[in-house]
This record gives C-alpha cells, sequence and structure tokens, in this order.
C-alpha cells in the first residue's frame, strides 16, 4: 500500500519541535509542555485512575492476579507475582484513521 | 482522568498559560501521534510507552444481532507497550 511508506519514530524531541513550530513557544517551554503532559497521565495511572482522552483512546488499568508460568528454557515453573498492568484501547476516530492510512 | 481534567491541571502548573493556549499544545500532542501512526509510523516515548500499529488479517464475522455472517477487510489496529519505568510505576504502592 501506498501509504505505508516507511516514516520514522516519532519521540518527544519531535512533539516539542512541533509545539514550538506551531505555538511560538521556545524549545524548553515546548519539552517541558511535553514531558508535563506525560508526567500528568502517568501521575493518575499510579494513583490507580484510567485516563481517557476523547478522540485519542483510553488507557485502562487492569489487575492482574498470581498464576503459575514456566521458564520456557529450563520448563521450571515459576508463580508470577499479581501485578497491574496498563493497557491501551483507542478511540473509534484514531482506529478509522489508522484503518484509512492517513 | 479525563481530557478536561488534564488540561485543568496542566492550566494550574502554567499559570502564564492561556487556557486556549493549553488546549491548543494538548491537541497538537495527541494529533501528532494520531498522524504518526496513521501514517503508519512509530510513536516512542521512553518511560511511559510506545505506540505502533499492527496488521489484522481479515475475517469472516458476524452480525451479533441477526447472525448474518459479513466480510471484515484486513486492517491495521492501534498498539500500545507500556515502557519499563512505566510498568513499574502500576506496581509501586
Amino acid at each position: 500500500m501506498d501509504n505505508m511508506r516507511s516514516v520514522g519514530t516519532l519521540t518527544r524531541a519531535d512533539l516539542a519541535e512541533t509545539i514550538n513550530r506551531k505555538m511560538g513557544f521556545s524549545r524548553a517551554e515546548s519539552l517541558s509542555m511535553v514531558e508535563s503532559i506525560l508526567e500528568k497521565m502517568c501521575q493518575a495511572l499510579s494513583d490507580g485512575e484510567n485516563v481517557k482522552i476523547s478522540g485519542f483512546g483510553s488507557f485502562v488499568l487492569r489487575d492482574k492476579t498470581e498464576r503459575i508460568g514456566r521458564n520456557p528454557k529450563t520448563g521450571v515453573e515459576v508463580p508470577i507475582t499479581p501485578r497491574r498492568v496498563m493497557t491501551f484501547r483507542g478511540s473509534q476516530k484514531l482506529k478509522d484513521r489508522i484503518a484509512a492510512g492517513s | 482522568m479525563i481530557r478536561s481534567e488534564l488540561l485543568q491541571s496542566l492550566a494550574d502548573d502554567n499559570p502564564e498559560l492561556r487556557p486556549e493556549e493549553i488546549e491548543q499544545v494538548v491537541d497538537i500532542f495527541f494529533d501528532e501521534i494520531s498522524t504518526r501512526l496513521a501514517e503508519g509510523g512509530r510513536v516512542e516515548l521512553r518511560g511511559f510507552g510506545a505506540f505502533s500499529t499492527r496488521q489484522r488479517d481479515g475475517r469472516t464475522g458476524r452480525n451479533p444481532r441477526t447472525g448474518a455472517s459479513v466480510e471484515v477487510p484486513p486492517k491495521r489496529v492501534p498498539y500500545f507497550k507500556p515502557g519499563k519505568e512505566m510498568r513499574e510505576r502500576l506496581n509501586t504502592n
């Protein structure tokens, strides 16, 4: 498919660069806004709150109970401790954009 | 936390910025990520996690209400893998 051209990986620096260009904030200020957004989301999640960004998607916490795993190399059974994990569910808008490739 | 709470929290920390500016910054942030994924690229935010897309094969699905079978075409879907630091933070406290 044409729209599957290879594009690079987007990073914090790229996000800051776009904020700098579109908003006229300094580079430092732009990077600090990127960090703040991520930190706010991290903080809410580590406080046990789901994060829902309309038009983008939801980060949902799930609590996993203990289960027995196996070391695939040695076959030895080891308990996998109960833990909290986060999953991402893209919004319909995001899913539509990705499916359409634009 | 929902989008409006994120905006409010950022506004509280950045009294020098107008609420509209904060909203524009947050929109740019999520739009840029969405656009890169739509273009088939990846987004890597160290510590938080990485967004990418995965190919789903087409399949024959069923309308759960009518039972009629429908062809679901192959498509790309969003995927997120939490970063190591994020996974650890979820499990401390």
